[in-house]
């Protein structure tokens, strides 16, 4: 069997890589350079293991190059793990951030962890083969991004008039 | 109570909120959260937010494929394919037909692997398999298959032949009830290729695919010969610098009549 099986992953792998990047055009350029990486790298596929996992961890790595490369000049990818305080200096305390903002307020491992086990169910341990870390960092990031995202959306004045939430804004081509 | 008393921790709860928690360790997470309110709002925080994304994720409409990354496939798969040629022409070919009919829906796959095909298009040229494997790519394709209308057909034809670096001619199979849809510019190997599609009535397709070879690089001239590909056929034969292939659906139009017709018109 071939790279072509590839082919059946792709409707998902472009879901993947909208919520990754948060950009419609990005993420399908992702979804390319991955599906090009691996077409190249297809004799290193172990056919007994998902090819799904192996597309992902592909993705990661190129996503991880990407990210590294925009840091500069992208505001999506900017907040990176060690730049970020623990506390959250950059959030505009009189606006609640609705879901979408708030995983691209995410530094990118955090929102991987977040999607690779929230939405693609995947077990901590296959999420962490996938991203090629230890299950201990898989369950940090997860309880950090979960965290994160706790305080990026809370509602900071309970008491003030509520502000209806921007609506999810999915880029859409 | 003693259950209470059973540390849980984060890495618990977190597992709780995604299914991921052994079951035996179910009832201690329960106390837990029953004796610590904190602990049990965050983790409805946590389940919500993972609803919410879940939510999000669905929501998501990513459309149709776009051409450009099944193509991304198609050709990687026929560079590798071109690489391993020499040295592994048999599992390559059957990469080339997997990939052509993995994009032809995967109906043709188990008469395509039962057909012996590999052999025959083994042993023609290149060009060929770059045919057969456009053919299978873009014929299905019912929103674009082709990159420029046939309804200029005047611009089409200049382009394409500035693209080739040699004057191309289009034939007309209007007798044979096919009209031009169109055509598109492909990779080669080293040169740029010309795909030319037709359709009848009944929307049956078939497409003509040049290739101008650089002088000395062309295969050795060959009279007409086809190859069949599962349900496709294709015939081909070089001439001077250029080869050509007439694919279509071996079980729809005649498809020898058509590619003698087409023969003819560009001897002319």
């Amino acid at each position: 069997m071939g790279v072509e099986q590839a082919l059946g992953h792709i409707p998902a792998l472009r879901r993947y890589a909208r919520l990754l990047t948060g950009d419609a055009t990005r993420a399908d350029d992702l979804v390319q350079d991955t599906l090009e990486r691996a077409c190249i790298k297809w004799a290193l596929w172990q056919p007994g293991s998902l090819l799904r996992s192996w597309l992902l961890s592909l993705m990661h790595n190129l996503h991880m190059n990407h990210v590294r490369d925009w840091r500069h000049d992208d505001g999506h990818a900017a907040l990176d793990e060690a730049a970020q305080p623990s506390h959250d200096p950059t959030a505009d305390l009189g606006r609640r951030l609705d879901l979408q903002q708030a995983l691209a307020a995410l530094p990118p491992p955090m929102r991987e962890v977040l999607l690779l086990v929230g939405v693609e169910e995947y077990t901590y341990a296959e999420a962490a083969g996938i991203l090629e870390v230890p299950v201990g960092t898989v369950m940090s990031r997860l309880h950090r991004a979960r965290e994160r995202l706790r305080e990026l959306m809370a509602d900071p004045a309970r008491s003030a008039p509520c502000a209806p939430a921007a609506p999810l804004q999915l880029v859409k081509r | 109570m003693s259950e209470v008393s059973e540390r849980v921790d984060d890495d618990e709860l977190h597992a709780f909120v995604d299914a991921q928690i052994d079951a035996a360790r179910l009832p201690a997470v329960l106390a837990w959260l029953q004796a610590h309110p904190d602990a049990a709002a965050r983790v409805l925080q946590w389940q919500a937010q993972r609803l919410q994304l879940r939510q999000l994720a669905r929501s998501i409409d990513v459309g149709d494929t776009p051409a450009a990354l099944t193509d991304a496939v198609a050709l990687a798969a026929a560079r590798a394919r071109r690489r391993t040629r020499r040295t592994l022409w048999p599992q390559a070919a059957a990469v080339l037909l997997l990939v052509a009919a993995a994009l032809a829906g995967g109906r043709y796959w188990e008469r395509w692997a039962a057909a012996d095909a590999p052999a025959a298009l083994a042993a023609s040229p290149a060009f060929v398999h770059d045919a057969v494997l456009a053919h299978a790519v873009y014929v299905p394709d019912k929103r674009h298959p082709v990159e420029v209308g046939a309804s200029d057909e005047a611009h089409l034809v200049q382009w394409l032949s500035r693209r080739l670096g040699s004057p191309l001619k289009v034939p007309s199979l209007a007798r044979y009830g096919y009209r031009l849809l169109g055509g598109r510019l492909l990779p080669g190997e080293g040169t740029p290729r010309a795909q030319f599609m037709y359709e009848n009535a009944q929307g049956s397709r078939v497409t003509l695919y040049v290739a101008v070879f650089e002088p000395g690089q062309a295969p050795d001239a060959a009279a007409f010969r086809s190859v069949r590909t599962g349900g496709e056929e294709s015939f081909f034969w070089v001439e001077d610098r250029f080869g050509y292939a007439l694919s279509g659906n071996a079980g729809g139009p005649d498809m020898q009549a058509l590619a003698r017709e087409v023969h003819g018109q560009l001897a002319r």
